[in-house]
């Protein structure tokens, strides 16, 4: 398959616009100044693009929804906020194909009628922070953003806006909320931020990954890119493989390939014997057995989530009880607080699983785990806490024995 | 000294954003980066030019990783162990760098030299283990080369 999102970043200086204008950059923003808005958005909606943040919403609908909302200033935010463990797959394009994010920022903003644009980047990614902001001076002075652009009537800006340390700010509301100032605490939806984003305003926001996909859909054409990979999903995506994997790393590959071919051919196989993966971080559930396609719909029929397909193999040395630990940290620190059943169940569970982990659990706190994880999933405020019991959860239903062995004789 | 240069910072941020709430993340962070931590005349400083009660802005301080009221070390060391990193012995790695600085994650040496900060993935997956220390990237460490960085930023 041709490389769409990860193309031309092995040449030297990649991030200078030069190399991605002998690529064949903004090429798909000049075509766009000459299409309609709503051109646009019919293209992106025949690519039948969905959203790669993790929630899989068609791309086009989203746009068209916003770019129909009368309420005045329209912005789009990229949410470069990547944080779920084993993600890594922003920082390669952020870092080697910025100006392919900002053509794709700019398309976007002309397709709903904003002049403004942000990029929300998480505040450890120093080196892509740097690079960015070196992009957007680059187009700014090549007049790819600022008043008419390109001659046209269109004009269009992008500000940089850093996080601050919170994995919880990647959820769209609570993106909104730092961005405005505040504490990450996350809104109630409805409203959605196509009528209500940031400062109360119409707002499209996309992941970095899915915005990348657009500058290709124009020129290709949507039919084109909706026969690439997966018939239900179509489309290239970038899998981030880590774990105890031979070769990890980050692989653009057409949406719908097997866990196996991801793992065996492209990852050079499991370091030791394989016990279980997690398909899309440490939100998703575990699986155990890799013939099962990475597409959204593969993945969730067979009983987890691709999410962000960060791709997390673990292997037979490993407890699983070390590792429902290890996930459930991450989760109490991260957890805003607001709600309840996340600030309360993450910590319990935490508690819990530390004692399985020093061999001094109870074997009635197995049942005690799975009925929070249902609870939090019908209760908890925002995705973070719906989603915190499942690596956990599976690890029980799959693997129960290990927990028994870690009850308090 | 350090004073005139968050604030030099400050008053550019608010030049070139406005004076509003959407400003206040920014200036916090641009002051954590020249003084290593919020001080209290900081915060003081925010009020006053923002008009944010203090509050609040404590309530934003508090909540993200990245930003403490405490004064921080010379060095801050992130060190990751969330799944894939913790796959990968980053455990022992921090087992490593607290006994070589002889101090608890979150806590700062005497010297002012280091701060050791456990956190949340950083995006560094594939070079696992990995850690940043200021800026800086370190990756796929061992015992050996996390000696070895920590030797030669003691100096």
């Amino acid at each position: 398959m041709e490389k769409i999102l990860t193309k031309n970043i092995d040449k030297p200086n990649s991030q200078d616009i030069k190399v991605y204008l002998d690529g064949g950059g903004y090429k798909a923003l000049e075509g766009v100044l000459t299409l309609k808005p709503e051109e646009v958005i019919d293209e992106v909606k025949k690519s039948r693009l969905v959203g790669r943040g993790g929630a899989a919403f068609p791309t086009g609908l989203k746009w068209e929804f916003t770019r129909r909302e009368k309420d005045e200033p329209k912005f789009i935010v990229c949410n470069a906020d990547e944080g779920e463990p084993g993600t890594f797959k922003d920082r390669v394009i952020l870092s080697n194909n910025p100006h392919l994010l900002l053509e794709s920022i700019i398309i976007g903003g002309y397709a709903i009628g904003a002049s403004q644009g942000f990029i929300y980047i998480r505040g450890e990614y120093f080196e892509e922070i740097k690079r960015l902001n070196k992009a957007i001076e680059q187009a700014r002075a090549k007049g790819y953003l600022g008043e008419n652009i390109l001659g046209s009537s269109f004009s269009f800006d992008i500000q940089l806006y850093q996080g601050a340390g919170s994995y919880v700010c990647g959820e769209e509301t609570t993106l909104f909320e730092s961005m405005e100032g505040k504490r990450g605490q996350s809104r109630e939806r409805p409203p959605f931020p196509a009528q209500f984003g940031f400062m109360g305003k119409p707002t499209v926001i996309n992941n970095v990954e899915t915005l990348c996909n657009v500058p290709a859909i124009i020129t290709n054409g949507g039919d084109w890119y909706s026969r690439i990979g997966s018939p239900d999903s179509p489309g290239p995506k970038l899998y981030c493989l880590s774990g105890q994997v031979n070769k990890p790393g980050v692989y653009e590959l057409p949406m719908g390939i097997t866990l196996r071919e991801l793992v065996e051919n492209h990852g050079g196989g499991v370091k030791g014997e394989l016990k279980a993966v997690l398909p899309g971080g440490v939100s998703s559930s575990l699986l155990t057995d890799l013939n099962v396609k990475l597409d959204y719909k593969g993945v969730r029929e067979a009983g987890s989530m691709l999410g962000s397909a960060a791709v997390i193999v673990i292997n037979k040395d490993t407890s699983i009880v070390d590792v429902a630990k290890n996930t459930m940290e991450f989760f109490a620190h991260e957890s805003c607080g607001l709600c309840t059943p996340c600030r309360e169940g993450t910590r319990r569970a935490k508690e819990i699983l530390t004692r399985f982990a020093n061999g001094g659990g109870r074997v009635e706190e197995l049942a005690l785990l799975l009925e929070l994880g249902e609870v939090m999933f019908d209760a908890a405020r925002c995705g973070l806490g719906q989603a915190a019991m499942n690596t956990t959860t599976s690890a029980i239903k799959l693997f129960r024995d290990e927990f028994e062995q870690k009850v308090r004789k | 000294m350090s004073t005139v240069l968050w604030k030099m910072g400050v008053d550019e941020i608010i030049k070139e954003r406005g004076k509003s709430r959407e400003t206040l993340l920014p200036c916090l962070k641009a002051i954590q980066e020249v003084s290593g931590y919020v001080p209290q005349e900081a915060v003081s400083y925010l009020r006053e030019n923002l008009d944010i009660p203090s509050i609040d802005i404590y309530g934003v301080i508090t909540f993200y990783g990245m930003l403490t009221t405490k004064e921080q070390g010379k060095y801050v060391i992130r060190l990751c162990d969330s799944l894939p990193c913790h796959l990968n012995n980053s455990e022992e790695m921090v087992g490593v760098i607290e006994r070589e600085l002889r101090i608890k994650s979150g806590g700062t040496s005497p010297d002012k030299k280091f701060t050791l900060e456990v956190v949340p993935c950083l995006g560094l997956c594939d070079k696992a283990p990995a850690m940043m220390i200021n800026d800086k990237i370190y990756e796929n460490l061992t015992e050996e080369t996390a000696k070895k960085i920590i030797a030669e930023l003691r100096g």
